[in-house]
């Protein structure tokens, strides 16, 4: 059976869609060893991200285990995580 | 945990048993490749360089072919020289025999032109061909390997499926006491705080910082910024929200271990585990620079599809998606693809990456060994004079 919905890390909060996903459509995710369901709050292209959580303005947005960007407003569990929501991280850690 | 494989003199170990014909300037490599073809079973190693170089391009040269020369792959190596160029034959010999590398020398100049020099020369590749017949593989330690990794011609995919699992197959050769490396500073950009996050020292985190600062300055000197360009229209299109989130995809091929040490493109890290070298994206070039530092197997993951492989070292191709490994099947080993079909995660195929690398490192053939690829490409620093 085809995925349609992977977790590249276990600490992320964005899964990516394996396939175009429908408005509604649910989906389990094994998280830490346990069963979670998702519901998709909109259609997500093949290859975009929808959140795993609720973000607030300036959550950080974590992929790879990593933060890809900070949410630049609410965004719903469900919903797509991308441009239209999220900016890049600011240049992190460089000295000087 | 064991490989068979080719236990040199100076202690190193091959994957493969090469005996290489290789021009040390371009004017030497019509010659070069006539010998290469009067004496099959060895090969030939083409490019357009040893001479011309200004400034440090000479050392960093010089560098990558005694590099690729001198990869434990190589039995032995005869060098074909013109006599007047900044790399000669007799440079590069003492330089490898520094090393401990089986090498025999012509330079074309000191003959009665080309013909004596590709008799001479034949009869050189024969006595190499012969003595490298002699060799045998035997068990060595999984340490004894490092393993290059790279990404080309990438899809959506590239960063979820075949990357991730390439990095779950560097931890576990690390874990194991191997090393790693992976290249392409310009898809570092954006990730660079994750990196150097991941240092060993203080030495490697000043070193990742100087390296992607230096090529994000580069890249401005041509007249783009970098944090402006990416991710592009493509990239957005396909999904990619962020820089980070992109570079984050390509960096994934090397694992999540410690990384213990940052090389200049080309040079022998002098650390095992997982070493960083600065270099270009471009495939052929980071591949070459990879295995001219000592890299005896490349894993070289892709979405798209590309044929490349190294004429030194086997490159193991895997596939990011089910559909590219149906249509190439001739072309790729191994199917990360099989991650979106349910049928593997990302750990176990990590796994069947790494028993591959072992494989292939024992003596397997890869697709792109059997096909016959043996691109090669030296990065250049500087314009040639």
């Amino acid at each position: 059976m085809t995925q349609a919905l992977i977790l590249v890390d276990q600490r992320d909060n964005v899964a990516t869609a394996l396939r175009p996903l429908e408005q509604g459509e649910s989906f389990e995710l094994e998280l830490e060893g346990t069963r979670d369901t998702v519901q998709a709050a909109q259609a997500i292209p093949f290859g975009h991200k929808v959140a795993l959580t609720r973000f607030g303005e300036g959550d950080a947005v974590i992929k790879y285990g990593e933060v890809i960007g900070l949410a630049t407003k609410t965004i719903e569990e469900g919903e797509h995580v991308h441009i239209h929501n999220v900016e890049g991280p600011k240049r992190q850690g460089r000295p000087r | 945990m064991k490989f068979l494989g080719y236990r040199r003199n100076n202690g190193r170990v091959g994957a493969r048993n090469h005996v290489l014909v290789f021009p040390t300037v371009i004017c030497a490599a019509g010659v070069a490749e006539i010998i290469a073809r009067e004496v099959p079973g060895t090969i030939y190693v083409g490019h357009q360089h040893g001479c011309g170089h200004l400034g440090p391009e000479r050392e960093h040269m010089l560098r990558t072919m005694v590099g690729s020369c001198g990869n434990p792959n190589v039995a032995g190596v005869l060098l074909v020289g013109l006599g007047c160029e900044m790399l000669t034959a007799e440079l590069l010999a003492g330089k490898l025999k520094d090393e401990g590398q089986r090498v025999e020398a012509i330079t074309i100049q000191t003959m009665r032109g080309t013909g004596e020099a590709i008799s001479e020369g034949t009869e050189l590749a024969r006595k190499l061909l012969d003595e490298a017949r002699t060799a045998e593989r035997e068990p060595v330690a999984v340490s004894e390997l490092m393993v290059g990794a790279k990404c080309g011609a990438s899809d959506t995919l590239s960063g979820l499926t075949a990357n991730p699992a390439t990095g779950v197959a560097s931890d576990i050769l690390i874990g194991k006491g191997g090393s790693a490396i992976f290249t392409e500073t310009p898809e570092m950009l954006g990730a660079e705080h994750v990196l150097a996050k991941r240092a060993a020292s203080e030495e490697v985190q000043r070193r990742i910082w100087e390296i992607t600062s230096r090529t994000e300055e580069r890249i401005k000197a041509m007249g783009l910024d970098i944090r402006e360009a990416e991710p592009g229209p493509g990239n957005i299109e396909a999904g990619l929200t962020t820089l980070a989130e992109k570079s984050l995809g390509a960096i994934r091929k090397g694992g999540t271990a410690p990384i213990v040490e940052v090389v200049d493109y080309a040079q022998r890290p002098s650390r095992k585990g997982l070493v960083i070298m600065d270099g270009p994206a471009h495939d052929v070039v980071s591949v070459t620079g990879m295995v001219a530092a000592g890299a005896q197997v490349v894993v070289f993951t892709t979405g798209i599809g590309t044929p490349v492989g190294s004429p030194i070292a086997p490159v193991i191709k895997v596939s990011s998606n089910s559909g590219l490994y149906q249509r190439w099947e001739g072309n790729i080993d191994v199917n990360a693809g099989a991650v979106l079909d349910g049928e593997e995660t990302l750990d176990s195929m990590g796994e069947q990456i790494f028993e591959e690398v072992l494989r292939v490192a024992s003596g397997e053939m890869t697709k792109a060994e059997i096909l016959g690829h043996q691109e090669f490409a030296i990065h250049t620093i500087a314009p040639t004079v």
